[in-house]
């Protein structure tokens, strides 16, 4: 599926929902659900520095997609951080660059775009980017 | 008043006629209606004060000092209206020991960098463990630049500075004290009278940081025989960008000024430039004059409620709130010594304050989460941070619930 058919779904999951308490449980859920990333992972050099909650990312080329896997302290980051991982994980570098993240806002979880949310989701969304352009460096 | 005794405070002090000075507290978040629980970040500001900020620029608007129209005499005047406001309020013995600063943080770095030249190799410097990170890294800087030591005053369990280590720690190398009145992230009121006596006793300076202090406690620092005293009007129902220094006469004296401009000259030619006279040495360019003014305001409105009522009633809301939430099975407050403010920093076992934080937004609650500028005391605890509720004297034990309420729905959803 393409990124933006995976947003899509995502959207789709999520207007089925009547509230903020359904839309955060659920997150909360999927938080709790996934072991996001391999210990030899959650290093220093990998956490992106929010102000509050820790984000560990780490990212492998495999068959020209990359594969990314992440985690944080925080149950609800982790939950936006599964979101995202399903929307941007196994494609295609070019594809992640050229990907806008409007679906966040259309799921109703604009305030964690927020920069002064400060827990640290813009720069992890930054740093997804960042990671699809320098695979996509390498391929060129 | 004999006939008076016995009545109790909830008499003297009706809580809904003060909150109806608060426009904000009736606005709503997230649908629900404002429970606003950090206080100790910013107090909220009361009609009285911003009447007067609306007033100062509906008709006083000039710059100060300096002009000789009536609109910048009449700024002038009510400016320095407010700084004797300010003197008495604080009981300084001259009104030029009050120096007009942006705030706590201004304060701190304008003493810390003043020092620069006043210190050397060997010298050393003692802050404590409870300290904001605005009380600790000037003084880092400070050291840096000097070659002076740093030295902490640990803490116990109870979030208590170790007074006997304190005393240890004293010396004859020891030339200023650096301790905040009252802890921001826990609440501790530290004994400052015995920090300040011992120091003096071994010839160092003291600063006291006040930011958390100034809400909840009238602080005569003649009767402290505090060095330097700081604090922000944004803690006491004042506007942000404003604050207050005070020294000791002596000291401001020594102190080179801090910053270079207009305001805090005599005269200026290009051999030679002599500073103004205390206060405007410190006082370089034009200040925050409307801030200014609306810090007296604010201090005002304090004092007519009264302290000694604010603190009995805001006790009252801390000794509600701590028996409240401890009844919440896995919640842990951290900061337990019997001399507190009403701030309670609790978390959830197993649960990231940041999600609690979330939740409680969600449900119109502001509270603050994190390491709250104190990285030293959640590393003595080893947790990532706390969740912050502090009370005012305008909030309520209705409110109090709500937020019981609230954690408890955060901990059914997040466990």
């Amino acid at each position: 599926m393409s990124i933006e058919e995976i947003q899509n779904e995502i959207i789709d999951e999520f207007s089925m929902f009547e509230d903020w308490e359904e839309r955060y449980q659920y997150m909360i859920d999927l938080g709790k659900d996934l072991p996001l990333i391999d210990d030899q992972y959650k290093t220093d050099s990998n956490i992106i520095k929010g102000c509050q909650s820790k984000v560990w990312v780490h990212a492998e080329m495999k068959d020209d997609k990359i594969q990314f896997t992440a985690d944080s302290d925080a149950i609800i980051t982790k939950g936006i951080i599964a979101i995202l991982i399903r929307a941007f994980s196994n494609q295609h570098p070019k594809d992640i660059i050229d990907a806008d993240t409007d679906f966040i806002d259309k799921i109703g979880l604009k305030e964690h775009l927020s920069p002064t949310r400060a827990n640290g989701l813009v720069s992890m969304i930054k740093q997804l980017k960042m990671y699809a352009i320098a695979y996509q460096t390498q391929l060129n | 008043m004999p006939f008076l005794s016995g009545l109790d405070l909830s008499a003297m002090f009706n809580v809904e006629d003060i909150r109806k000075d608060f426009p904000i507290l009736y606005r709503k978040v997230n649908g629900k209606p404002l429970v606003y629980f950090d206080n100790a970040a910013t107090s909220q500001t009361p009609k009285q004060v911003i009447d007067v900020i609306v007033d100062y620029y509906s008709n006083y608007n000039a710059n100060i000092h300096r002009g000789v129209h009536t609109l910048s005499q009449e700024a002038t005047d009510l400016y320095e209206q407010s700084r004797k406001k300010i003197q008495t309020h604080f009981n300084a013995k001259f009104l030029h020991e009050i120096i007009f600063t942006s705030g706590t943080t201004h304060s701190i770095n304008l003493v810390a960098n003043g020092f620069t030249s006043l210190l050397k190799k060997g010298d050393e410097i003692i802050v404590s463990a409870l300290e904001h990170h605005s009380n600790i890294v000037p003084w880092q800087m400070l050291c840096e630049r000097t070659g002076a030591t740093l030295k902490v005053i640990p803490m116990n369990l109870e979030g208590e500075l170790e007074i006997e280590a304190y005393n240890n720690l004293l010396s004859k190398n020891t030339k200023l004290v650096f301790v905040n009145h009252v802890s921001n992230a826990l609440g501790t009121v530290n004994p400052i009278e015995h920090i300040i006596d011992e120091a003096h006793k071994v010839g160092a300076a003291v600063l006291i940081d006040g930011a958390q202090s100034c809400p909840h406690i009238k602080p005569d620092v003649q009767a402290l025989d505090a060095d330097f005293y700081v604090t922000s009007a944004h803690k006491v129902c004042g506007p942000t960008g404003v604050g207050m220094l005070y020294g000791k006469e002596s000291w401001l004296k020594k102190l080179p000024p801090y910053q270079g401009g207009g305001e805090m000259i005599a005269e200026v030619t290009f051999e030679k430039t002599t500073y103004a006279d205390l206060p405007h040495k410190f006082e370089a360019g034009t200040p925050n004059i409307c801030g200014g003014i609306a810090f007296g305001a604010a201090l005002d409105y304090m004092n007519a409620i009264g302290f000694d009522t604010i603190a009995a009633y805001e006790n009252e809301l801390l000794e509600y709130g701590t028996a409240q939430l401890l009844a919440i099975e896995g919640l842990k407050i951290y900061g337990t010594s019997k001399h507190k403010t009403s701030v309670i920093s609790f978390n959830l076992e197993g649960i990231h304050p940041y999600d609690v934080g979330t939740i409680l937004d969600k449900l119109g609650i502001a509270v603050r989460t994190g390491h709250h500028c104190a990285q030293p005391i959640m590393d003595f605890y080893k947790i990532p941070g706390t969740i912050r509720a502090s009370f005012s004297f305008y909030n309520t034990k209705a409110e109090i619930d709500a937020l019981v309420e609230g954690v408890k729905k955060a901990k059914m959803m997040l466990s």
